[in-house]
């Protein structure tokens, strides 16, 4: 990997955010409301005229669009994504005082479903046809899982009935297990989809079959050979991967009245907090596409056979 | 769940799905989709044929009731039949899952084709266009979107579509221009056959197959998150009867009233499992008559 594929994939990555953050401008322009409405209290509110104009003028938003726009990439190039127009607070504090709880549940969900899907795959994959006929009967059945459904159930099921968990956790680890088990299950339901079919094919490949004429166990193979090229194209998901469980957390956040961006954000959208919105999803654009960077960099290291070629 | 099938095929640039398994195993599951999927279909046009009541009829007496003979599914806090309201939300969600679908199709075959088959300069323009729309997780870029207009049953089928449609014109892209380069595209070009007859009769079928795959998977995709917008309470307003709607309501009484949830929760789960795996079934078909 040359210093220069990075600088030209980092020129990229920019060029996107530069585009999506363009985008949300112009999509901002097309609201149908007065935004300086929403900041003086929301459709039901009576400012007076006087009022109107002097936020429109503390906002700029009587500046021509173009220099709004200026402005408010200056302000992104500097880190500030705008004030909120109903907490009358920095989207950057908000986004600061809420990540932490949001960026625990996704990376331990990202962990938890990497380490069921990888068991299911272990388990059955390339077994007896009933065995395998289960493993991805259970895959599918977990991919095609509602997240919100899904928490109530789990909610319903170890938290009401059997008492085994918290209904609403206090910060501890009993409360994650709950909401990290919603978000990760349809995860692992998809990723051992694919993981599957790569470690089926493996398991066939000349190299599984000679390190089982050595002698060596079913499992150690299944283990040492298959696992690693079956995980490998699930691994290149792993950045979109943690994309998705940004946006699906907020709904878990929502079935388990869980502090984080998420709920800012469909807060944020009953509000037509639009600062706040634009902010929280440039910031998870930005997440996303910096993690599916890092993957693709990442990934010749793991992969010996690609890093042959890309040099 | 609420993963874009596209985002995710265009995301790994997946590997090519082969399966070895014998089909016969799984016919029983493709009989039971295609009927539990009829079914749905059947509650979506003549609702009034499966149940005698209406989706608003209240009996205060009657209300939270666990199921029993007259009430299949039970009742809910206002005493409305809950068999009755899962009956007549099939409508709407089929018309917004099916509709958003439709609507992020025809985006993006329009757009995928004007990239696939346009010139460098239109290709790069739309092609960086649907870089950007690809960073944004889909339920996030529905989000914005709901956040300008404000919430509605048009709204949401126009926030799916929009949500669903970049990870669709990629694929398309990708299909058009795999099928402009192939041999009987340039066979078709040597006999001397017009350029627009070659994309009515070669491009056009060719790039459109492995489309249907992705359509059927990706209503199930927007049925969840159409029914996820309305249990964030952004999607259909109650009272209307609609699947995500009914679960929000019911969140209130989950302690006591597991029925308010179940229910509606099974129908959601049923569609998307039935269209995956009738997407499963094509996709294995059209493989084989391609192999």
């Amino acid at each position: 990997m040359t210093a220069r594929r990075v600088v030209s994939r980092l020129a990229g990555v920019v060029g996107v955010l530069w585009g999506a953050a363009t985008l949300t401008f112009a999509v901002e322009q097309l609201m149908p409301t007065d935004p300086a409405q929403t900041i003086l209290g929301g459709a039901g509110a009576k400012p007076t005229p006087e009022q109107l104009v002097a936020v429109r003028a503390q906002y700029g938003f009587d500046k021509p669009v173009i220099v709004q726009y200026f402005d408010y990439l200056g302000g992104l190039l500097r880190g500030d994504l705008g004030t909120s127009y109903v907490r009358k607070q920095p989207v950057s504090d908000i986004i600061g005082q809420q990540l932490g709880s949001t960026l625990t549940l996704t990376i331990v969900a990202l962990i938890a479903s990497w380490l069921i899907a990888v068991a299911v795959t272990l388990l059955t994959a390339h077994r007896s046809r009933g065995l395998a006929a289960l493993g991805s009967g259970l895959e599918t059945l977990l991919a095609a899982l509602p997240q919100y459904w899904l928490g109530i159930v789990l909610l319903v099921v170890f938290a009401f009935t059997l008492h085994w968990l918290p209904v609403v956790g206090d910060g501890g680890p009993e409360g994650l297990v709950l909401p990290t088990l919603t978000l990760a299950l349809p995860l692992a339901g998809f990723l051992g989809q694919v993981t599957r079919d790569e470690f089926s094919s493996a398991m066939e490949q000349p190299f599984a079959v000679s390190a089982r004429a050595r002698g060596m166990s079913d499992l150690g193979v299944r283990w040492r050979h298959a696992l690693r090229h079956a995980v490998l194209p699930g691994l290149t998901l792993s950045g979109w991967a943690l994309g998705s469980l940004f946006s699906t957390a907020v709904i878990v956040e929502a079935v388990f009245v869980r502090p984080g961006l998420g709920r800012v954000l469909v807060d944020a959208v009953k509000s037509q907090d639009m600062p706040v919105v634009v902010g929280v999803t440039l910031f998870v654009a930005a997440v996303y596409v910096l993690a599916n960077l890092l993957v693709n960099l990442a990934f010749g290291r793991i992969d010996p056979r690609l890093r042959s070629t890309t040099r | 769940m609420t993963i874009n099938v596209a985002d995710g095929l265009t995301a790994a640039a997946a590997p090519p799905v082969v399966r070895s398994r014998s089909g016969r195993a799984v016919r029983p599951a493709v009989w039971l989709s295609g009927l539990f999927l009829l079914l749905v279909l059947a509650w979506a046009v003549i609702p009034t044929t499966f149940t005698s009541g209406t989706p608003f009829d209240t009996d205060i007496d009657a209300a939270v009731h666990a199921p029993s003979l007259q009430h299949w599914f039970g009742t809910d806090a206002s005493g409305r039949d809950i068999y009755t309201r899962v009956v007549f939300g099939a409508r709407s969600s089929l018309l917004i899952g099916v509709g958003a679908t439709a609507l992020a199709l025809v985006t993006a075959i329009v757009f995928g084709f004007a990239a696939g088959l346009g010139g460098r300069f239109t290709d790069g323009l739309i092609s960086r266009f649907l870089e950007v729309l690809l960073a944004l997780p889909g339920l996030l870029l529905a989000l914005v979107f709901i956040a300008v207009l404000g919430p509605g049953v048009s709204t949401d089928i126009v926030a799916v579509a929009l949500g669903s449609a970049a990870g669709y014109a990629w694929m398309v892209r990708g299909q058009v221009i795999a099928v402009k380069d192939s041999g009987y595209v340039s066979a078709a070009t040597a006999l001397g056959h017009k350029r627009s007859r070659i994309i009515v009769r070669h491009v056009f079928p060719n790039a459109m197959r492995p489309l249907v795959v992705l359509a059927t998977m990706g209503v199930g995709q927007s049925i969840v998150w159409s029914s996820s917008l309305s249990f964030l309470g952004l999607g259909v307003a109650p009272p209307a009867p609609e699947w995500g709607a009914m679960l929000d309501a019911g969140r209130d009484f989950v302690s006591t009233a597991w029925w308010l949830e179940l229910f509606p929760g099974l129908a959601i789960v049923g569609c998307t499992l039935s269209v995956t795996v009738l997407g499963r079934h094509l996709q294995r078909r059209l493989e084989g008559r391609l192999t």
